[in-house]
């Protein structure tokens, strides 16, 4: 990876960050590791999604679009595929592919630095991907998938909560400007 | 080459990786009919372009079928409409001379069973003139032998005789005209009186004695006393009988069809003939002379 630089947008700069060579790759890998793990070790963990929280945070991260949906795409179909025969590759796939791209976009234009901004997006974006989910399940599937409720409300601030954390985290393998 | 802003770059690429999972969703995923979901897509996708080729191409079809391949049916009909009414007229033609074929065969056929008869064809090419007399004109005259009062035949029987011959045509008196006459007798009783024609189809037989029995539909032959007709050709046949003072009125159906001649034979010959009996008509097997046949006058009139 190369050297951070600054994205010139109207008035504002944003800077685009690079990261430790193969730490998008390793920390990809970890979190589906620890998504298929954790869950077995710790009830309620199935709530989070750390998949989901990683491509957000490269996709705010990064601030390339296509860089973006890529990696949300590649890590969707690699949540997919460990899934098991009942989830089809491409549910996650799609979802992830559609949030890196929103992540990446918002990312190129608002300063999503501020833990409170990264709670708030965080927190969005799980709304919207587990909406995708649904959408891709209730259309393609043809399975009956609730909108909206509770738990999933818990669990969008409880992703949202652990994102600031892990997300400070993930700020260390960035190359320093 | 279509160039894609940069801005728009993502957006294409977020939409072409999308459709790509969609469509690997959809090559996963299977309905309750069993088939995948990627097969419902396209065959729901690639049907109404099916459809609207199959409509189009029937379309199409018919189009050319109804309008552009029948540009020349209206020449082509004309065509065979002249085909047709000159293979009908060719029919006729043909039919005509199968016709004429099958006549001059039983001309040929009687010729040949009488070849010590001299005699020769003609074609009938004309008919009377008028109503005053029943006559018919042959192709053949003087150069082929005919003369004045030689006796015209048709194997069905005695048609008349030649009462004017030229180079190349000749003119023939009908039976049934009434200044014509045969020298005739009824195959059975031998019983000998001369016919003749009255104006009318059916001609007249003179001088039978009241006495004498005849029934109708006897046959009538020639007698041969008239030094035209050699004996035994058939004459006719008794239509109908009344008696009359001191003869009965006989009436004599022609066994020629004299309405309908197109061809006949004519007689070479002016002396008197013999038929050959071994092949002549019916008549002539119980033709034998009777005592009293004798007592009718003479057959033809001058």
């Amino acid at each position: 990876m190369n050297d951070a630089f600054d994205l010139r947008i109207g008035e504002t700069h944003i800077e685009v960050h690079k990261f430790r060579a193969g730490a998008i790759l390793i920390v990809t890998l970890l979190a589906l590791v620890m998504q298929a793990w954790v869950p077995l070790r710790l009830p309620g963990a199935g709530l989070l999604d750390l998949p989901l929280l990683v491509t957000i945070y490269f996709g705010l991260s990064r601030r390339n679009p296509s860089t973006g949906l890529l990696l949300g795409m590649a890590i969707g179909l690699l949540q997919d595929s460990l899934s098991g025969p009942t989830v089809p590759l491409g549910l996650y796939g799609i979802a992830k592919t559609i949030i890196g791209y929103l992540a990446s976009s918002i990312g190129a234009r608002l300063d999503t630095e501020h833990p409170a901004a990264r709670f708030a997006l965080t927190a969005a974006f799980f709304v919207i991907h587990q909406a995708v989910i649904v959408l891709t399940r209730r259309i393609l599937l043809a399975q009956p998938e609730p909108w909206f409720n509770l738990h999933l409300l818990a669990a969008a601030f409880l992703n949202a909560f652990l994102a600031v954390l892990i997300f400070l985290l993930l700020d260390r393998l960035r190359r320093p400007s | 080459m279509v160039t894609i802003p940069s801005r728009h770059k993502s957006l294409v690429l977020l939409a072409g990786v999308i459709v790509l999972q969609v469509l690997l969703l959809a090559v996963q995923i299977k309905r309750d009919s069993q088939g995948r979901l990627i097969r419902s897509w396209t065959v729901s996708m690639v049907s109404p372009f099916e459809r609207a080729g199959s409509y189009g191409y029937g379309w199409f079809r018919g189009l050319w079928r109804n309008y552009f391949a029948l540009r020349g049916a209206r020449e082509d009909n004309d065509d065979l409409r002249r085909e047709n009414n000159d293979l009908k007229l060719r029919i006729a033609q043909l039919q005509g001379k199968a016709a004429e074929a099958d006549r001059l065969a039983v001309l040929l056929s009687f010729r040949q069973a009488h070849g010590n008869v001299p005699m020769v064809a003609a074609r009938v090419i004309g008919g009377s003139p008028g109503a005053a007399s029943l006559t018919i004109e042959l192709d053949r005259g003087e150069h082929d032998g005919i003369h004045k009062n030689m006796g015209v035949i048709t194997p069905d029987g005695v048609v008349g005789k030649v009462i004017e011959a030229y180079p190349n045509t000749a003119q023939v008196l009908l039976l049934t005209d009434k200044e014509s006459g045969v020298g005739a007798m009824l195959a059975d009783s031998r019983i000998q009186s001369p016919v003749g024609g009255v104006g009318e189809p059916l001609i007249s037989m003179k001088y039978v004695p009241n006495d004498d029995t005849v029934n109708v539909g006897d046959r009538v032959i020639t007698s041969g006393m008239d030094r035209i007709f050699p004996r035994d050709l058939p004459v006719g046949t008794i239509a109908e009988i009344k008696p009359g003072n001191p003869f009965k009125q006989i009436r004599v159906k022609p066994a020629a069809n004299l309405e309908k001649l197109e061809e006949v034979l004519v007689l070479l010959t002016l002396h008197p003939l013999e038929m050959s009996k071994d092949n002549n008509s019916a008549s002539s097997a119980s033709a034998q002379p009777t005592p009293d046949a004798t007592h009718a006058p003479s057959a033809a009139k001058p």
